[in-house]
């Protein structure tokens, strides 16, 4: 094994497109847990850790350019006003060791479906900025997710940062665990209102090989509210359209029996997560909005 | 490959380092620092737990390589560094760190608090909740117990000694506190 160690990101793509089966490593919250256990021996280690503008981000405009190895406790730290749904998702990540190596294009890298960012990714939108020596490509983190674990890069690309809208409304994140710290998700679900286009987007983790949204439940919930008027007056969803946008959210699953929970098990738990997480978001923004008369 | 770096203010060389390598196996087999425990290389335990650059991590799941010209503090070095902080003169110290089977050496606060508190069973999670409870105090003198069990929460005791363990750390707090 090799244990590449580039001084800076030009000779880490150079590293890359050299060596196209490299393994990049920042926080090696994964990477090492498949050395230590023999699952993996990568001819090549690309050693990211010294490669500074990976650890940095960008708030300005109407997106977060978030470095690809900011350590989930500094997205916690400093990006929860920006970005309060992955914030959120990140507070959930292993533990604190965990939380200071790990990062979102860690998460990205690995592409498991129970990777805990990326229900927060799809309900806020991103993209994901790809770069190798031939140059640079955003890529729409609803086409990322190619398979299990499997992505859409190509092998001599690195991820440099991921791009993610900054909230316009609020952000929830759940997850279905047998405790607080130290949990692979049995399933996850995030959700994102978007008020100035009277959206909703969601996202879902482990309950399908890739995460997914749940598209379908995305459009009943926006045309169910827009024909109540809630948007505008801050009504309570009525019950009967929360309990149609669950079933819906679960619809959009395609989940496996594994040691950590059963296929139906899993999609029952969307469906909680789906109708809880839309009442906390709705709350939210109906405090925001000052007023609750009844919906029509 | 070779790997050089600083381990609780020492300078350090490993030889013949595999790239595969963890921080965890070089401080325990190469450099003769065996606090730091291997339980479950995966991250999950906190047995491990050391302060890179200050911050803590597993040291199973860094690469030894990544700690290439970095600062790495254990359990070893934990009296010395808390006397460092707390003003005190001896930088020495961690240089001349020798087993004492008398028990005579000085401990850090929290160590004491460990001992007194009965936090220590069968001892093998000891050495990552000392370096994990003692960077918590570090930033945080005053904790909830809401703050210190989130602060432990990567860290496993399975001989299930968790109350005693919040003790320690709320004794640890009180002294320190008391101290000012």
């Amino acid at each position: 094994m090799d244990f590449l160690r580039p001084a800076d990101w030009e000779e880490a793509l150079a590293a890359k497109a050299e060596h196209p089966s490299a393994v990049p490593i920042a926080g090696g919250t994964d990477v090492m847990v498949e050395i230590n256990f023999d699952h993996r021996r990568p001819e090549h280690l690309l050693d990211l850790s010294r490669i500074g503008e990976l650890h940095e981000w960008d708030a300005d405009g109407p997106d977060v350019r978030l470095g690809a190895a900011v350590p989930y406790a500094r997205i916690i730290d400093h990006l929860h006003t920006e970005l309060p749904g992955l914030a959120l998702a990140a507070h959930t990540v292993g533990s604190p060791q965990i939380r200071n190596r790990g990062s979102v294009g860690g998460n990205l890298g690995a592409a498991s479906p129970a990777g805990d960012s990326h229900p927060a990714l799809l309900a806020a939108g991103a993209e994901v900025e790809a770069q190798s020596v031939r140059g640079t490509r955003l890529i729409p983190v609803e086409e990322f997710y190619t398979g299990v674990k499997r992505n859409a890069l190509a092998p001599d690309e690195l991820i440099r940062a991921v791009h993610i809208r900054k909230a316009t409304g609020p952000q929830q994140f759940s997850k279905v665990g047998t405790r607080n710290a130290m949990v692979i998700a049995v399933c996850a679900f995030g959700i994102a209102l978007h008020p100035e286009s009277r959206t909703v987007r969601t996202g879902i983790g482990s309950a399908a090989p890739t995460p997914v949204r749940a598209g379908v439940a995305e459009e009943f919930l926006a045309a169910a509210l827009a024909e109540a008027g809630c948007w505008d007056s801050g009504a309570p969803v009525p019950p009967s359209v929360a309990r149609e946008f669950a079933e819906l959210a679960s619809g959009a699953c395609n989940p496996i029996d594994d040691v950590r929970g059963s296929a139906a098990y899993r999609r029952r738990a969307v469906a909680v997560m789906a109708r809880r997480t839309l009442g906390w978001v709705w709350e939210e923004y109906r405090g925001t909005q000052g007023r609750g008369t009844l919906c029509a | 490959m070779r790997v050089t770096f600083t381990v609780n203010g020492r300078p350090q060389e490993a030889d013949d380092v595999w790239e595969g390598e963890s921080l965890l196996y070089v401080l325990r087999e190469r450099l003769g620092l065996p606090g730091s425990k291997n339980a479950c290389e995966q991250g999950e335990c906190g047995s491990c737990t050391v302060r890179l650059d200050g911050v803590p991590v597993c040291a199973c799941l860094v690469a030894a390589g990544q700690a290439e010209g970095r600062e790495v503090g254990t359990v070893e070095g934990l009296a010395d560094h808390a006397a460092r902080r707390a003003g005190g003169t001896s930088a020495d110290r961690a240089r001349q760190w020798r087993p004492d089977p008398a028990d005579t050496v000085e401990l850090a606060p929290v160590q004491r608090a460990f001992i007194d508190a009965g936090a220590v069973q069968c001892g093998f999670c000891t050495p990552g909740l000392l370096v994990a409870a003692d960077e918590l105090l570090e930033h945080n003198p005053d904790p909830s117990d809401a703050d210190i069990r989130e602060a432990l929460s990567g860290n496993l005791c399975r001989c299930t000694g968790y109350e005693k363990i919040l003790d320690a750390v709320r004794l640890a707090a009180a002294r320190a506190a008391e101290g000012d």
